[in-house]
């Protein structure tokens, strides 16, 4: 029935979200994910989690004349948002500051490459999530 | 009855999530389809055949679900499902609790038969307990040492939503008789699968939805023993509940329309008794059958899986329903979910809204959870098996 095909195509095309998403590149970035770690000189550090699924990451930055200058996040979570870290964290690698605060969800999304259905989205976004609040608040810097 | 023709869905998923809603059969569908192009009307009101139709089908509605329980029609209300009959018993319970009075609840609560106690013991200064759970059990002795003359209510899930476990309600409610608390049960997990009989469980009230068995969406029951809901006054008050309204005063209706405010959810109560027919049909003892010989095939299968940590009873399957949640060591739940998903097989991941147990007692962030209904099969837990160990070998 044409109707039922229809629907079976609506229902793959919302769904964004087959094999697709888990290929090399994603796995490779969640199995060893760079700049894994806490920094041992950093400026600012926070942690956001996402409390639906229980991805939580914590991010160190050490920011040098408005620039990355080290990067490193500890994370707990599924593949997307481990390997959404792990990509932003290399990307953001003496990357200016200003610069990282015009990240938006759509620059992220490109930058992983993949295609993500509503529910992954959040998965995906915790990276900046975190990255953007630690920018933001007036935190805790550690010195050795 | 023909599962595939009654559930097309089958034809092309693998629906593993029958704990969050179940499919819904085509003569359920065809049933409310009839009331919106046949007899359309309002209920208990118009005069015409058509209302007289309406009428006679929504009073049958709360006739079969009467007999479903083994209950009378007029301990009977219909409401938008659990949490809401949930949030109608604390609310309307609540005026006669006082401060230092408490509420017993157990550890495997579903959000919706916790938060609005909770909320309640917030506001009215009561004092709220779980009773642990032992080995995926509820564990009577920390239950009988919980239990006081202060203990005005018990509400107790009769099937948890996380480990398929069966409570022992009617050894709560012989072992509460001596303070004679009110004991509420929430049986949304537990219509459908395996027989309701609320002069055996000797409840106060019951609560369930009907769209966790085969009925539609937004609509639910309260079922409360007449004396019980005599003595306690309406949560929502105005058209339907009334006897007569001045514009002073205000005398309500008789059982159970005191409880139904507004134009009730009609062809919700239709569906549901066409749900209530063909689930009869089939016959609840027979339902049960099949889905513990699937439970226990599916128990069976997972645990032979390497790294796979199951929460519940694995070796007593008569105390327990189609419920199974897991992890996979090192592979996160909502990764497993989402593979799974694009081989068209449904799971569920997540807390499955009962984070106090799943975070606090199973000590997860997450967990997998499959649970079956009489239309599963063994082909769909051969076909998840299989899908397990290639995204073991594609995540490690």
């Amino acid at each position: 029935m044409s109707n039922n095909t229809s629907t079976t195509e609506t229902l793959n095309q919302d769904w964004l979200g087959d094999d697709d998403i888990y290929r090399e590149n994603i796995l490779d970035h969640y199995k060893n994910p760079r700049n894994s770690g806490k920094l041992k000189k950093y400026t600012q550090t926070h942690k956001e989690h996402n409390p639906l699924c229980g991805d939580e990451i914590q991010i160190y930055l050490l920011i040098k004349k408005e620039k990355i200058s080290s990067i490193s996040f500890e994370a707990k979570g599924c593949a997307i948002s481990v390997a959404s870290m792990s990509l932003l964290s290399e990307w953001a690698k003496q990357k200016s500051v200003e610069e990282i605060k015009k990240l938006n969800p759509e620059k992220m999304i490109e930058m992983l490459g993949i295609k993500l259905g509503i529910v992954r989205m959040k998965c995906a976004l915790l990276g900046l999530k975190t990255i953007l609040n630690a920018l933001e608040a007036e935190n805790e810097s550690y010195n050795k | 009855m023909n599962l595939k023709k009654d559930f097309p869905m089958l034809n092309k998923t693998i629906y593993l999530d029958n704990a969050a809603s179940s499919l819904t059969p085509t003569p359920v569908v065809k049933a409310t389809e009839e009331y919106y192009k046949l007899y359309r009307a309002n209920v208990h009101r118009g005069l015409y055949k058509e209302a007289e139709k309406a009428t006679k089908e929504y009073e049958l509605a709360r006739e079969k679900v009467a007999r479903f329980i083994n209950a009378s029609p007029e301990e009977i209300t219909f409401t938008s499902g659990t949490t809401a009959s949930i949030n109608l018993l604390a609310y309307s319970l609540s005026k006669a609790l006082k401060e230092g009075d408490e509420i017993l609840l157990s550890q495997l609560e579903h959000h919706s038969n916790l938060v609005p106690w909770q909320q309640l013991a917030k506001e009215k200064k009561l004092i709220l307990k779980f009773i642990k759970v032992k080995d995926f059990q509820l564990d009577m002795e920390d239950f009988k040492n919980a239990l006081s003359e202060k203990t005005k209510i018990i509400s107790i899930a009769y099937v948890s939503n996380v480990l398929g476990t069966i409570a022992p309600v009617e050894q709560i409610a012989i072992e509460a008789k001596k303070y004679n608390p009110i004991i509420v049960v929430d049986a949304a997990q537990a219509v459908g699968h395996i027989p309701i009989d609320i002069k055996k469980l000797n409840c106060d009230f019951l609560c369930f939805s009907g769209h966790k068995m085969l009925g539609p969406t937004g609509i639910g029951i309260m079922y409360g023993k007449k004396e019980k809901l005599e003595k306690i006054s309406p949560f929502l008050y105005g058209g339907s509940m009334i006897k007569s309204v001045s514009f002073s005063k205000t005398e309500f209706a008789d059982l159970p329309y005191k409880f139904e405010a507004g134009t009730p959810n009609i062809s919700g109560a239709i569906g549901l008794a066409a749900a209530i027919d063909y689930l009869t049909a089939i016959g609840i003892k027979n339902i049960t059958h099949t889905e513990t010989e699937l439970t226990s095939y599916a128990l069976k299968k997972l645990s032979a899986l390497h790294n796979v940590e199951l929460y519940g009873l694995t070796n007593a399957p008569e105390q327990r329903t189609s419920v199974i949640s897991f992890n996979i060591k090192n592979i996160h739940s909502h990764d497993i979910a989402h593979i799974l998903a694009g081989q068209n097989i449904a799971i569920r991941a997540g807390h499955m809204c009962a984070m106090p147990l799943v975070q606090e007692v199973l000590k997860q962030q997450a967990v997998c959870r499959i649970s079956f209904s009489f239309y599963n099969t063994h082909r769909d837990i051969d076909y998840l098996i299989t899908a397990l160990k290639k995204i073991q070998n594609k995540l490690k």
